[in-house]
């Protein structure tokens, strides 16, 4: 296995370039006066960041620099210091030198140190401009003592430290004394730093649990004398080993700062006195002053040395970083690799009919190109590939939302955040979702009291899970309520004349009857999912996209839809078929079988319709040509290949072609755009043959195939057992 | 069921860092980057212990730890906050806004999973 800490610091090294290009970048739009008010807060949180980071790795002297930078950062965001051009310029060279740190530690090679050290008497300067040069001077003797290092804690130590070290012994505790109570009291004289020192704390199965093992090191910033200090400790100092130091004299002494092992620090702070006010949200902090109007600055002269530069140079090479790109060159770019998919086809075909041997090197050749394409697409498709996520985070808000007004108790879970779909995808399944979501809550959940009277929590649960099923993106939304109740399906759905009354259907065709539009059989109209818009719409968006939607229902247990969706919009999974010497993809998610009609089970409705029995139902046969005006003549259903189809709703038909030619992934070319819409077309695609085939638009041909059936029929068809 | 800790950092390192050496130690570690989304694992999500960073884009940790104790469920929930921040004033203010504990990075693992336990007990 990899060394997870090796991968960790290379994570936090790519993230010290991002920040990196983050602060210059920033920093430049101060000098330019592009800066924006969150610019000086990103820059900051830049340098902080790394400093953080850099301590997890004790990369000392870049902990050390970061911090230096930072202080002056937090003063011109804070706006006690103006990012004069003075001031702007020393930031970016310091900027300079960060970098140069990052990479020396990156390499684990050094900065040299005069470099470092001249940069922080710089920022001493500007740190310094006016107030404590005392400090200013204190920190320059301690760089100068430490050899270019510099203690983090120096700057926001204001009035003198007096360091307390308070051991308790056993008796403290014994008298109910509170440690926490006495720190609280110490806190009244004036800030304190309380660091915990365990280190005398035994192994769990040693530990006397009337004992005393923790001493505190207390760092109180306080202008108060000894005797209010000792008067805090009054009741216990015969309890316990006390230490108090007097501050060290003005001026420190330097190198002598950071406390602890590692500089940990940990505070534990004691319980508010009283119960506090209801906390108030801060107003997000003014901005600071940004240097606007400073035009044409001529950016200072950076650190001359070439092989600084070069330097740069080279890190920049070695970001793996992320980058912004613009949607149309992604776009075009899938458009080039389709072009490319199907030039690499054409040739494929050329070489075949040349009757090169398979075994030739031209075709051998030609295979490697062929898996070159092929992977050359699938990385472009990536780049449009996003994570649910930003979907998905919506959905919280939501779910209290509709918890609220319909005075459900409700819980959500998500799961498969991470799951990536093409952007178009995202954009668009988030309304479906949405309406899924509120149906869950709305109709799928019980109120509270049915929870409870069926001995379920009053909690109900829905989940939202996202997840990658044989390339594509599935999507389930579940509750944990009642289920579809089917005797109120299946008489709303007569009462609607959806089905005939005597239709038999099987539980799976009744849950699915709630797909089909002017739907609901709420008892009352609600204004959370309104009446009988809803399922319907979601089932249509959901196959706009090329996907499918179903749900499955355990009466008192719940129900789950499942959504399917292709993970790209630009290539689609096409099943290739002739009719009447045309080329057509039919999409593959629309096909639910091939089947052979034979004579017996084709009845002919009139000369134009035939209906085919299947399994007990029937269903309309749709020749596939005829419909679409290739031919006048209509083709024998046993001299034909028959596959079924599913449209919208899940209406279903039969497509009769000549033949059918094999499964093929091919890239969508729109016909609007480049020529006008055709009914029954849905787009096309250019095969490798160079011919375009058009792709069938399957709800349509359906729909039309069904309101051609349904007025020639006396009574609803009833929906076929597919099963 | 083991103690589940919600990490709030904006750093990737420092996020890694803490699952690994967090799960390391039997935690069950969810994660979020910023204040927003440390709110909105909330939803979804019922930590034992949350740990937060100060500095964050969007939203920072002053703003998280207050927005988390608004919330009645969540009075009792321990907050650690985890950050290279020194400033006196700005402890007090993670502690006006409610946080339970203050722990300066670099963080010590050993010692950050023992404030860790120290508040989830």
């Amino acid at each position: 296995m990899e060394d997870p800490m090796a991968a960790i610091r290379e994570t936090f090294f790519q993230e010290c370039e991002e920040q990196l290009a983050e602060l210059e970048t920033g920093l430049i739009a101060m000098e330019n006066g592009t800066a924006e008010a969150e610019t000086v807060n990103a820059v900051f949180r830049a340098v902080h960041s790394m400093k953080g980071g850099a301590g997890i790795f004790a990369l000392d002297s870049l902990v050390r620099f970061a911090h230096v930078f930072e202080t002056a950062l937090d003063k011109v965001r804070s706006g006690t210091l103006a990012a004069s051009p003075a001031v702007l310029g020393v930031f970016l060279r310091a900027a300079d030198v960060l970098a140069d740190l990052v990479h020396a530690a990156r390499e684990n090679t050094s900065v040299d140190e005069s470099r470092t050290a001249v940069m922080v008497a710089e920022f001493d300067q500007i740190n310094n401009a006016g107030e404590a040069p005392a400090l200013a001077m204190a920190a320059a003797a301690a760089l100068a003592a430490t050899g270019g290092l510099f203690a983090p804690e120096l700057e926001d130590e204001a009035a003198p430290a007096w360091e307390i070290s308070f051991a308790p012994q056993p008796e403290l505790y014994a008298k109910a004394n509170e440690t926490a109570i006495i720190l609280r009291e110490l806190r009244r004289l004036g800030p304190i730093d309380v660091r915990l020192d365990t280190s005398r704390l035994p192994e769990l199965s040693e530990l006397d649990p009337e004992g005393a093992y923790l001493t505190w090191h207390i760092r109180l910033s306080s202008d108060c004398d000894e005797a209010a200090i000792r008067h805090v400790f009054e009741f216990v100092e015969d309890d316990c080993v006390l230490q108090i130091t007097p501050p060290e004299p003005k001026g420190f002494v330097p190198g002598t700062v950071i406390t602890g092992d590692n500089g940990f620090k940990f505070e534990f702070f004691p319980p508010p006195e009283a119960e506090e006010e209801e906390p108030v949200m801060e107003a997000p902090a003014p901005p600071a002053p940004v240097a606007r109007g400073v035009q044409a600055q001529v950016i200072p002269p950076k650190n001359p040395a070439v092989e600084v530069m070069a330097a740069k140079a080279e890190a920049a090479a070695a970001v793996s970083a992320t980058i912004r790109v613009d949607l149309d060159r992604v776009d075009r770019m899938i458009d080039l690799v389709g072009e490319l998919v199907i030039n690499e086809a054409m040739l494929s075909q050329r070489v075949l009919e040349a009757g090169i041997a398979r075994a030739s090197g031209v075709a051998m050749a030609l295979e490697e190109l062929e898996h070159l394409t092929r992977e050359i697409q699938d990385s472009v498709m990536e780049i449009r590939a996003q994570p649910v996520r930003s979907v998905f985070q919506r959905m919280p808000r939501l779910v209290r939302e509709v918890a609220a007004q319909t005075g459900k108790q409700v819980r959500l879970v998500t799961e498969g955040e991470g799951t990536e779909v093409d952007k178009t995808v995202i954009e668009r399944i988030a309304d479906p979702l949405t309406h899924m979501i509120r149906n869950a809550i709305d109709h799928g959940l019980e109120s509270t009291e049915r929870r409870l009277e069926a001995g379920k929590p009053a909690e109900g649960t829905v989940k939202l899970i996202a997840l990658h099923r044989s390339g594509r993106i599935v999507l389930e939304v579940s509750d944990d309520g009642g289920g579809i109740n089917r005797v109120r399906v299946r008489q709303k759905a007569i009462e609607n004349g959806v089905v005939g009354p005597d239709a038999q259907l099987s539980d799976d065709e009744i849950d699915n009857l709630i797909f089909l539009p002017g739907f609901s059989t709420a008892a009352k109209v609600s204004d959370i999912s309104g009446r009988g818009v809803g399922m319907d719409v979601v089932r249509q968006s959901v196959a706009a996209l090329g996907g499918r939607i179903s749900i499955s229902s355990r009466p008192g247990l719940g129900s789950t839809f499942t959504l399917s969706l292709p993970l790209t919009l630009a290539v689609l999974d096409g099943m290739v078929v002739s009719a009447r010497g045309h080329t057509l993809i039919i999409p593959l998610s629309a096909i639910v079988e091939t089947l052979k009609p034979r004579a017996q089970d084709v009845f002919p409705l009139d000369r134009e319709i035939n209906l085919l029995a299947l399994r007990g139902g029937y269903v309309p046969m749709v020749d596939v040509a005829a419909s679409l005006g290739y031919s006048e003549q209509f083709i024998e259903p046993e001299q034909s290949v028959a596959l079924l189809v599913e449209g919208e709703g899940g209406v279903r038909a039969v497509l009769l072609v000549d033949a059918i030619h094999g499964q093929r992934q091919v890239v969508i070319k729109s016909l609007e755009a480049n020529y006008r819409a055709v009914p029954g077309i849905a787009a096309a695609t250019v095969m490798g043959d160079g011919r375009v085939a058009l792709i069938l638009d399957v709800d349509a041909v359906v729909r039309h195939a069904r309101s051609d059936a349904g007025s020639r029929t006396p009574e609803p068809l009833a929906l076929t057992d597919a099963n | 069921m083991s103690t589940t800790v919600l990490t709030v950092d904006d750093s990737r390192a420092m996020r890694d860092m803490l699952r690994h050496s967090l799960a390391a130690a039997g935690f069950r570690v969810i994660q979020a980057e910023d204040g927003l989304h440390g709110l909105e694992m909330l939803e979804a999500e019922t930590p034992d212990v949350i740990v937060t960073d100060i500095n964050m884009p969007r939203m920072d940790g002053f703003g998280f730890i207050e927005a988390v104790r608004r919330d009645d469920t969540r009075k009792a929930l321990p907050v650690l906050v985890l950050t290279t921040e020194v400033d006196v004033d700005k402890k007090n203010r993670a502690r006006a806004a409610g946080a339970t504990g203050w722990i300066v990075k670099p963080f010590d693992p050993v010692k950050l999973i023992e404030a860790i336990r120290r508040v989830s007990a």
